[in-house]
């Protein structure tokens, strides 16, 4: 897909043309990655003293805290390309382990080192269950090289369910939703040619790569839905860049809708 | 002598890595593309220098961007590998043991046949005898999508092959893995999955690379033995003379 942005307008024209026949959606199972045997306790992070991680580091060689960085930023690079928000606990389990002293100063390095040389950083969306995301910090662009695949029809469904809970003034109920995807001839009982499970990929998929945030209302027989924008949303794209879209696709000025107009111009 | 990082290596990095592999054409675009909008100076034709810069940045975290030779068109293709093991660790922290495991037997299916192909018949059969834990062969045709998507193999009317982006990433793990078994291209010496061999002596080149070698002869012979060569001389026309990494040199030809 594109290098990090949802580049609206470019991927809705795509979306639009003709979508070539893909097969049915994945099945993931969980991943096991790196095994260890080991019962530490990798919730918790040390809280220490700057003059105890200097001791800590110093009792370490530059050549094991290099090792450990650079696993690190392999570790984030490999769980980011597939769109899988990072836990501080995985990163603690799988990659720090034995090091946790010196955690912070891997991290930091880690940073570092992607943002010279992949100019990316780590955000963190979740601060009580520590978890981030990567995020590009080049200045955004229009029209980026863009891969013709089931990414980018992906993400042009992404695109317009996130205008839509815009343009309902950020949040929208699962009906609404389906009933509007269903002009658009998606239909969250059938196999869709191109999506396979479009509910499983709206409901589960999305929301699980951060891009939307989907919550039961409360005390609703059958349980309705409310569908909001996703942290990862918010930060790779912008309420402007979605207005804007819109606008494209209506052929209306921006500011033909006012408030989120306003909205938008408030939030850059 | 090395230019500086910036953020038109940067850009291209990022998209390079979120395609895991590109042609050059759409490379050499690419960089074009990256050097505007950053407004750095654009060197037409040095996209090598300047994925040096990039690689010398890639270089202490064991990664790289390497070029290679599609083994279907011979086109040269840019793909960012990881360096780090000899073992199939990238894919290791996304992939289950046993989806690693079908991988590893699909590889040994694709690497003992004669044509670099392996059936999907003969790969679903293995999937039931998976040490690790089985697979049904409904999850081990989603297990197969899965690999194609992230380019790890290639599909062909229902046969499997390893994709350019695994053959550049992998190339040393699997000449050190198999190595009485694994063929080198006697033309450009890389790894040659699919490849068309001598009768007589065995000697094997990519399907390109036999393309271009035979280019000048009317009766194609084998290089080595001097043996009539049997096959049919893949389509010149289809193969981009710019492709190949490793040119054949005159010289070369002329040695053989």
């Amino acid at each position: 897909m594109a290098g990090r942005r949802l580049p609206a307008a470019e991927i809705w024209g795509r979306f639009n043309g003709c979508w070539r026949h893909w097969m049915s959606q994945r099945k993931r199972s969980r991943g096991s990655g790196l095994t260890q045997g080991d019962d530490e306790d990798f919730s918790v992070v040390p809280t220490q003293s700057p003059s105890q991680v200097q001791r800590n580091l110093e009792s370490r060689s530059q050549e094991e805290i290099n090792r450990k960085v650079t696993e690190l930023v392999q570790f984030l690079l490999v769980k980011d390309q597939k769109k899988i928000p990072i836990k501080r606990v995985d990163i603690l389990k799988k990659v720090i382990r034995e090091y946790k002293d010196v955690y912070s100063e891997i991290v930091n390095r880690a940073g570092r080192t992607l943002q010279q040389v992949f100019g990316l950083q780590m955000v963190e969306i979740d601060t009580k269950h520590h978890i981030y995301i990567l995020t590009s910090t080049l200045p955004r662009v229009e029209g980026e090289n863009l891969k013709q695949d089931i990414q980018t029809a992906k993400l042009g469904l992404l695109i317009v369910i996130l205008s839509f809970i815009f343009m309902k003034g950020n949040s929208a109920k699962d009906s609404a939703v389906w009933e509007f995807l269903r002009r658009l001839r998606v239909h969250p009982g059938e196999k869709h040619e191109v999506f396979g499970d479009v509910k499983k990929l709206v409901m589960e998929e999305f929301v699980r790569q951060k891009y939307l945030e989907i919550t039961p209302i409360p005390l609703t027989d059958p349980p309705e839905f409310n569908f909001q924008w996703g942290p990862r949303a918010a930060k790779e794209t912008s309420k402007k860049d979605i207005l804007s879209f819109v606008a494209k696709m209506q052929k209306k000025e921006p500011s033909f809708w006012i408030s989120q107009y306003n909205e938008a111009k408030a939030n850059t | 002598m090395a230019a500086q990082m910036s953020d038109a290596h940067r850009r291209f990095l990022q998209v390079l890595m979120s395609h895991g592999i590109m042609e050059g054409a759409e490379a050499r675009k690419l960089h074009r593309c990256c050097c505007e909008i950053s407004k750095a100076y654009y060197a037409q034709d040095k996209l090598d220098d300047f994925v040096s810069t990039i690689n010398n940045q890639l270089q202490p975290l064991f990664m790289q961007i390497r070029k290679g030779m599609s083994e279907v068109d011979g086109r040269t293709h840019y793909a960012l590998v990881n360096m780090a093991e000899t073992e199939i660790t990238k894919m290791a922290s996304d992939y289950a043991e046993n989806e690693l495991e079908l991988f590893r037997k699909t590889m040994d299916l694709i690497i003992l046949s004669e044509n670099g192909f392996a059936s999907s018949t003969d790969i679903l059969n293995s999937a039931d005898q998976l040490k690790t834990k089985k697979m049904k062969k409904k999850e081990a045709e989603q297990v197969l999508k899965i690999f194609v998507d992230d380019k790890w193999l290639s599909e062909r009317n229902g046969e499997y092959t390893l994709h350019t982006r695994c053959i550049m990433e992998m190339e040393q793990y699997i000449l050190s893995t198999y190595p009485d078994i694994a063929k080198k291209c006697n033309i450009c010496h890389s790894l040659a999955i699919q490849s068309q061999a001598c009768e007589t002596c065995g000697t094997g080149m990519h399907l390109p690379c036999v393309g271009k070698y035979f280019k000048t002869q009317s009766r194609p012979r084998c290089p080595q033995c001097n043996d009539f060569w049997p096959y049919e001389i893949p389509d010149r026309s289809r193969i981009d003379s710019q492709s190949s990494s490793r040119r054949v040199s005159r010289r070369e030809l002329q040695s053989l």
